[in-house]
C-alpha cells in the first residue's frame, strides 16, 4: 500500500512498519505500513471491530494500559521508534496527545482541566499559566465563548464545548500530533461542524490522525484516508483519490455503503 | 371444537384474567416484613435508650421509682471484688441522697460514680472519647486511603487478588481479638519503644483501633475510587502525566467526597468500638490532652460499668444517657457521609455518579 501514496513534499511525521497487535491470542491489528505526513489530517475509516480505533491507541501507547496486549513492529514518531527499548511513554504521551470519543473534562474548573497538563510538568508561574490557557482556549475555538467564567466547571459546559475544552486541555501541553478517536460522534451537527473547522485549523501546527465513522466526515476533513478492515490496512491513499477511484473492491463497497 | 389440552385462556382471555400467583405474593410480603421489622427493632432501641436517659431530667419523679428498685442490683460483682461492696453501699446512699446529676454535676470534669458524693462529669469521657478516636482515625485513614489506592491503581492483579480481601477480613476480625493482642504485645512493645510511663494508655488504644477502622475506610474508599470513570484517568495519563500524578491530582480530588464518607464512617465506628479501648486504654478517666495517659471513653464506660451498675439508679441513667449520646454521634455522622457526600457526588459527575 505504501508505496501507491504519494505524499510528495511532506515528510511523514508517523509512521508504522509491519505494526501487529494482539489481545491475547487474538490479532486485532495484522501487519500494518503507513506513513502519516506531517501538518495534514489522516483519517482512518472502516467498519466497528475493524481495528481503526486499536491503531489509533497504539500510536501513543496508551494500548499498555489494557492487560495482555502485545505489539510487534515499530511505530515511529518521527524517526524514533516508540516501541523501542528506551523510550519514556510518559514523555511520548506529551507529545502525541489525544482526545476521546466521550469528552471526558476533570470535575475541576475549565481553567484547571487545561492548566492540569503544564502544572504536572512543573509550571507554576500564574502567569505563564494563565497565558497558555488563554492561548490554548484559543486555539481551540473556545476562548470567545468562556473566558467571562474560568473558574465555572468543566462539567457545566455543553457536549461540543466540552470537547473543544478536551482539545484545549490536550494542546496546553504542546504536543506535536493530535490523535482523535471520533471526537464528534457524541455531538450534534453544529458542535460536529465546529470541531471539524478547528481541525482545518490545527492542522497548520500540528498532525492530526482521526478515527471517524462518518465517512462524510472523513471525506470533509482529512487529507489522506486509511480504510481498516479486519485488523488489515486494505487501502490508504490521498482522500479525494480514495473516495472517488478506490483500487481496492472492498473499499469501494464500503465507500458506497454496501457494508458496514 | 376440539377441547384443548391445556385450558388456560389464551389471548383477550388471559389479558383480562388477574392471576393471583402466590409464591410472588408471599415472597413480597416476607421481604416487606423483614424490612420493616429492622426498621421497627432499631427505632425501639433508639426510644428505649433515650427512654432508660430521659429520668435525668426530670429528677423528682426519678426518685420514688429509683428507692424501689434501689436493691435490684443485677449483673455479678465478680471482674473487681474489692470495688463491689463500696458500689453496693454507695448506690444504697445514692438512691436517698440529693438529685446528684444535676447539669453542673454532669458537665463536670471528674467521673465518680461510685462513691458516696457521685461525681458524674462526662468532659473526661468525651475527651477520652474524642482523643482515641482521633489517634485511631489518623492513623488508620492515611493507611487506608493509600492501600486503597495502591491496591486500585497500582498492584498488579494478583496482588489486588491477596491485598483486598486481606484488608476486608480484618474487619470481620473479633475485636476482643484485636483489644487482646493490644492489650498483650502493642502495649508492651509501645512502652520498651517509647519509654512512656503508662503502659496501657491512649495511644495504644487508638492504635489497636486503628486496626478496626482501617477496613471500613479502605473498603468505602476502594469503592469511591473504583467509582471514577476510568476515562478520566485515561485522558490524565493521554496528556503525559504519570500514574501516580493521576492519582493524586486527578483520582483523589475527584473521589474526595467518597473518601471523606469513608473517614466518617470510619470516626463512628472508632467512636462506638467498645471492646478494643475498654482492654488497651486503662480506663482512667483523666481530663488530660497527652496521648500517653491512660483514658477512659465513653464506650468503655457503659461497657464496663452497665453489667455492675444499680436498675434504675441516677448511675443507669446516666449511662443510658452516654449512649444516646453515642448513638446521636454516630446517626449524625452516619447521616451525614449518607445525604451530604451523595448530593456532592451526584454534582461533581453531573448526576452520573
Amino acid at each position: 500500500m505504501l508505496s501507491t501514496v504519494t505524499t510528495a513534499g511532506v515528510r511523514p511525521k508517523l509512521s508504522t512498519k509491519n505494526l501487529n497487535l494482539f489481545y491475547g491470542s487474538k490479532q486485532a491489528l495484522n501487519d500494518i505500513s503507513v506513513n502519516m505526513p506531517e501538518h495534514r489530517v489522516t483519517a482512518l475509516i472502516g467498519p466497528s471491530g475493524c481495528g481503526k480505533s486499536t491503531f489509533l491507541r497504539s500510536l501513543n501507547r496508551m494500548n499498555d494500559l489494557i492487560a495482555n496486549v502485545k505489539v510487534t513492529g515499530s511505530v515511529f514518531v518521527g524517526d524514533v521508534d516508540i516501541y523501542g527499548e528506551r523510550i519514556d511513554v510518559v514523555e511520548l504521551r506529551k507529545r502525541v496527545g489525544m482526545i476521546f470519543q466521550k469528552s471526558n473534562p476533570f470535575p475541576k474548573s475549565i481553567y484547571d482541566n487545561v492548566a492540569y497538563g503544564p502544572r504536572i510538568n512543573g509550571v507554576r508561574v500564574k502567569r505563564v499559566l494563565d497565558e497558555i490557557v488563554e492561548r490554548s482556549l484559543r486555539r481551540a475555538a473556545l476562548w470567545e465563548e468562556v473566558s467571562g467564567d474560568l473558574k465555572k466547571s468543566g462539567l457545566a459546559l455543553s457536549g461540543g464545548q466540552q470537547q473543544r475544552l478536551c482539545i484545549a486541555r490536550a494542546l496546553a501541553v504542546d504536543p506535536e500530533v493530535l490523535l482523535m478517536d471520533e471526537p464528534a460522534s457524541a455531538l450534534d451537527p453544529i458542535a460536529t461542524a465546529k470541531i471539524e473547522e478547528l481541525m482545518y485549523e490545527l492542522k497548520e501546527n500540528y498532525t492530526i490522525v482521526i478515527v471517524t465513522h462518518n465517512m462524510q466526515q472523513a471525506a470533509r476533513v482529512s487529507d489522506y484516508t486509511a480504510f481498516f478492515y479486519m485488523g488489515k490496512l486494505i487501502e490508504y491513499d490521498e482522500t479525494k483519490r480514495l473516495f472517488t477511484t478506490p483500487k481496492q473492491k472492498q473499499t469501494e463497497e464500503y465507500i458506497t455503503g454496501r457494508f458496514g | 371444537m376440539k377441547p384443548r389440552k391445556n385450558d388456560a385462556p389464551t389471548g383477550r382471555a388471559a389479558l383480562l384474567r388477574k392471576r393471583v400467583r402466590p409464591v410472588e405474593f408471599l415472597a413480597e410480603y416476607i421481604i416487606k416484613a423483614v424490612s420493616f421489622v429492622s426498621f421497627a427493632v432499631i427505632i425501639l432501641i433508639f426510644i428505649f435508650v433515650f427512654r432508660e436517659a430521659a429520668p435525668l431530667f426530670y429528677q423528682s419523679e426519678h426518685h420514688a421509682a429509683a428507692e424501689e428498685v434501689a436493691q435490684e442490683t443485677y449483673g455479678d460483682d465478680s471482674a473487681d471484688q474489692s470495688a463491689a461492696p463500696a458500689k453496693e453501699k454507695a448506690s444504697v446512699d445514692n438512691a436517698g441522697a440529693e438529685s446528684p446529676a444535676t447539669f453542673q454535676n454532669l458537665a463536670g470534669t471528674e467521673w465518680q460514680p461510685v462513691s458516696s458524693k457521685p461525681k458524674f462529669g462526662l468532659l473526661p469521657l468525651m475527651l477520652g472519647s474524642f482523643k482515641v478516636t482521633m489517634i485511631s482515625v489518623l492513623i488508620a485513614a492515611p493507611i487506608a486511603v493509600f492501600v486503597a489506592l495502591f491496591t486500585s491503581f497500582f498492584a498488579p492483579k494478583w496482588l489486588q487478588q491477596i491485598l483486598k480481601p486481606t484488608v476486608e477480613f480484618l474487619s470481620g476480625f473479633p475485636s476482643v481479638v484485636i483489644g487482646f493482642f493490644a492489650l498483650v504485645e502493642i502495649a508492651t512493645l509501645f512502652q520498651n519503644l517509647f519509654g512512656y510511663e503508662y503502659r496501657l494508655n491512649a495511644f495504644v488504644g487508638g492504635v489497636a483501633l486503628s486496626l478496626a477502622v482501617i477496613p471500613i475506610i479502605y473498603t468505602v474508599t476502594d469503592d469511591a475510587l473504583s467509582a471514577i470513570p476510568s476515562y478520566m484517568t485515561e485522558a490524565s495519563l493521554a496528556l503525559g502525566a504519570t500514574r501516580w500524578q493521576t492519582a493524586l491530582f486527578v483520582v483523589l480530588p475527584a473521589a474526595t467526597p467518597g473518601i471523606f464518607a469513608a473517614v466518617l464512617l470510619g470516626i463512628g465506628r472508632a467512636f462506638g468500638e467498645t471492646m478494643i479501648v475498654l482492654m488497651a486504654t486503662g480506663n482512667a478517666a483523666l481530663m488530660s490532652l497527652d496521648i500517653f495517659q491512660p483514658v477512659r471513653t465513653m464506650s468503655a464506660t457503659i461497657g464496663a460499668e452497665m453489667a455492675e451498675v444499680v436498675f434504675g439508679d441516677t448511675h443507669y441513667n446516666v449511662l443510658f444517657l452516654i449512649g444516646s449520646i453515642l448513638f446521636l454521634f454516630t446517626f449524625a455522622l452516619n447521616a451525614v457521609a449518607e445525604f451530604y457526600v451523595r448530593a456532592r457526588l451526584m454534582k461533581r459527575f453531573g448526576g452520573s455518579a
